[in-house]
């Protein structure tokens, strides 16, 4: 006869303040040794896939907007550049180009506030406020471009919803150029405090092979040193055109993932630096009239326009029969969309892959034998959203 | 004979310190507040009074109006006496303090009076028992509640402050032998004309870094640790025992603030200005210390904490002892 040891359960969530949103870990306990932790997932489900199928293209934007909301332009372009996929639409270099600022931004967006609450969730609650100083930077250009601060639906199928306004450049570049003074700043903080690197070095070590085989993707992934990246490796928008660095670690442990994550903000700013001596002038809409909005300014003068508008707005377009799947390389890993379609107005089927999903699968993998200090530092470190996870 | 001036002047002394301290403490919220608020790039409270002065007022009286909630299956008696057990110790190690030296209350009084409660011959082993009596809050508070995060952030507290109150010890002995007293007012004139940092300089970070860890402050906040513990032992506790908590964990920084001035600093001992003023300054300096630290550094970890305590401060602190003890004999 076995004496069962008998564990201490402890129910992290759905209501924890380190959790970053409602997950729920399970976590049994032997003192304050984590002996399993089970993620519990699904509090945040609100059948964004299901309710796909009942919308139009055009209006499934908005849903996507809702699954990271922390870099919601990302999943704007992900999602488009699935339908003008299958679609075969070309986009206009001008919005190209936009398209990589606004994905840039919304990089350094999601990072930020990844450094905000992963620093906050280890004790270190002042670099919270220096980061959300920068966000609130680039949340107010999407308000100049869209009116919208955290859900902008600004990148359209076949283009963009408008042009740049004015003094949208202006205060781009202002932003990239006290940006990388301002990551030094935080680096200065917390990159060689004794008690940060206590805190994450050799703690949440995943290996390159493991972290291949749960199949991780985005920081996570290339914290264990494996060099994978969507933007180098499928590039999308004209990215094989911008010199950058993918940055990797060597470990996989917690320090190396926020020291990619750090890089990554340099990085993005390098591009957001290309993309602002690179922007042409021109079109930011395909020359598609039965699925691109006309301009607003003619839709209130023409009544042939108004009539344009009117007939997308309500019907939608109608999509040829067919398949695809289309990824970008989002804040937090692959992002993609996989749209079937049958030729109506509204996708047959819209699943949606997400990294968050796949990189929380690991973190039982990643926490086992650690203590429960090191949970919250993990979770703030394989940097999740409940928005994606959940859908 | 009772001798009832004595009787009148000590009560009256007690009823002072004991306002002063609760002001203090009160107004050390809104410091803190503003300090980590600055710190932080934001404002801290201003709504409230003139940059927010009267905030503490207002938030005293919100906790007093909130409803006190004690769980099911708490122990209600644990429950309730846990965080008087916490503030009671508190207050009572102002008893021993000396604020300052004889005064007569710019000509008041004919015989001058010690600005002191009590002058006992152990005050420093009085404060430390004091400090010990003052974990059981923690302890009771987290066991009693019948939860499981606050029964963890019990058992880091306690775990922790018996391991810091050995360091924290260890560390003011040097003092004690160069003195030659446990008496505070002793301590204070025999530092008249050098402060004792400057013998003890080691002693003193050591203070410093085990009184925080006694305060409970980050980055040695393991029995609170908000994202980890949600709010340890004190998570289930609302009203004005969740105020008591914090009146304690304000007033003991004061203690330690106030202590390691006595100890270290030179006490009221300083050139220009009235004692009492030279006392505050100097300890609010540190108490501005203590919040700078709070706003900067992350948490430990509970098992780095305690191995620092035992592999790295005990032994330092024991090391620190040796050599002074071999310096006074070297030097008799």
């Amino acid at each position: 006869m076995s004496e069962q040891k008998k564990y201490m359960t402890l129910n992290m969530g759905p209501q924890h303040p380190a959790t970053h949103g409602v997950l729920k870990v399970i976590l049994e306990l032997e003192g304050e040794v984590i002996h399993r932790a089970i993620p519990v997932i699904g509090h945040l489900h609100r059948g964004v896939e299901k309710l796909g199928e009942s919308k139009t293209y055009i209006q499934n934007i908005v849903y996507t907007d809702r699954l990271d909301y922390t870099s919601a332009m990302i999943n704007n372009l992900a999602y488009c550049l699935a339908v003008e996929k299958l679609m075969n639409i070309e986009v206009p270099e001008r919005a190209k180009v936009i398209r990589v600022i606004m994905s840039e931004l919304s990089r350094i967006a999601a990072h930020l506030i990844w450094l905000a609450t992963h620093a906050l969730d280890i004790g270190a609650m002042t670099l919270y406020f220096y980061c959300f100083r920068e966000r609130e930077k680039i949340l107010d250009m999407w308000e100049m471009v869209s009116g919208q601060r955290l859900t902008p639906s600004y990148i359209r199928i076949g283009g963009l919803l408008a042009d740049l306004p004015e003094g949208f450049m202006d205060k781009l570049k202002e932003f990239v150029d006290t940006f990388d003074a301002h990551v030094d700043e935080y680096d200065k903080l917390l990159s060689k405090n004794p008690i940060w690197l206590a805190r994450t070095k050799d703690i949440g070590i995943i290996s390159a092979e493991d972290a291949i085989s749960w199949g991780l993707t985005g920081p996570a992934l290339r914290g264990s040193g494996v060099k994978f990246d969507y933007r180098k490796a499928q590039p999308y928008c004209g990215y094989e055109e911008y010199e950058f660095d993918v940055p990797v670690g060597s470990k996989g442990d917690n320090y190396d993932r926020y020291l990619v994550r750090m890089e990554e903000l340099r990085q993005s700013n390098r591009i957001l630096k290309q993309a602002i001596k690179r922007l042409p002038e021109g079109p930011i809409k395909a020359h598609v009239p039965e699925i691109v909005f006309p301009d607003k300014d003619l839709v209130l003068k023409n009544i042939e326009a108004l009539i344009h508008q009117f007939k997308i707005g309500c019907g939608g377009f109608t999509v040829p029969k067919g398949e695809v799947y289309a990824s970008v390389e989002n804040a937090k890993g692959e992002l993609g969309f996989y749209i079937v379609s049958d030729g109506s107005s509204m996708p047959y089927r819209f699943r949606i892959k997400s990294s968050c999903f796949v990189n929380l699968s690991a973190l039982p993998e990643i926490v086992k034998g650690s203590m429960i200090a090191d949970v919250v530092a993990v979770i703030g470190s394989i940097d999740i959203v409940l928005g994606e996870i959940d859908r | 004979m009772i001798d009832w001036s004595l009787v009148i002047f000590t009560f009256v002394k007690v009823v002072v310190v004991f306002a002063c301290v609760m002001l203090c403490v009160a107004y050390l919220t809104w410091i803190e507040r503003k300090v980590i608020g600055h710190i932080q790039i934001r404002v801290g409270p201003m709504y409230a009074g003139w940059h927010g002065l009267l905030q503490p007022i207002a938030d005293g009286i919100k906790l007093f109006f909130k409803e006190d909630i004690i769980p099911r299956n708490a122990n209600k008696f644990l429950f309730i006496l846990a965080p008087t057990l916490s503030i009671i110790p508190a207050l009572m190690t102002f008893a021993v303090i000396p604020f300052g030296d004889y005064t007569t209350f710019f000509g008041l009084l004919k015989n001058p009076e010690p600005m002191r409660i009590a002058e006992l011959n152990v005050g420093i082993l009085y404060i430390f028992a004091l400090a010990g009596l003052g974990s059981y809050g923690v302890v009771f508070g987290g066991w009693s509640a019948n939860n499981k995060y606050a029964l963890m952030g019990a058992l880091r507290g306690s775990a922790q402050m018996i391991s810091y109150e050995l360091a924290l010890t260890l560390s003011v002995i040097g003092v004690i032998m160069i003195s030659g007293s446990l008496n505070l007012v002793e301590i204070v004139n025999a530092q008249k004309n050098v402060w004792n940092v400057v013998y003890q300089p080691v002693a003193f970070i050591m203070y410093l870094i085990c009184g925080i860890a006694e305060l409970n402050r980050t980055p040695f906040d393991m029995p609170e640790a908000e994202s980890e513990l949600v709010a340890g032992f004190h998570a289930d506790y609302s009203s004005m025992k969740f105020a008591m908590f914090f009146m304690a964990e304000y007033a003991n920084m004061i203690t330690v603030a106030s202590l390691a001035t006595t100890l270290f600093l030179g006490g009221w001992h300083g050139p220009f200005l009235p004692p009492l003023v030279w006392f505050m300054i100097k300890v609010f300096i540190l108490i501005f210390f203590f919040i700078w630290v709070r706003a900067t550094y992350p948490r430990v970890r509970f098992d780095q904490l305690m191995k620092l305590g035992w592999k790295v401060m005990v032994p330092i602190a024991l090391a620190n002892i040796f050599v002074t003890g071999l310096v006074m004999m070297l030097l008799n």
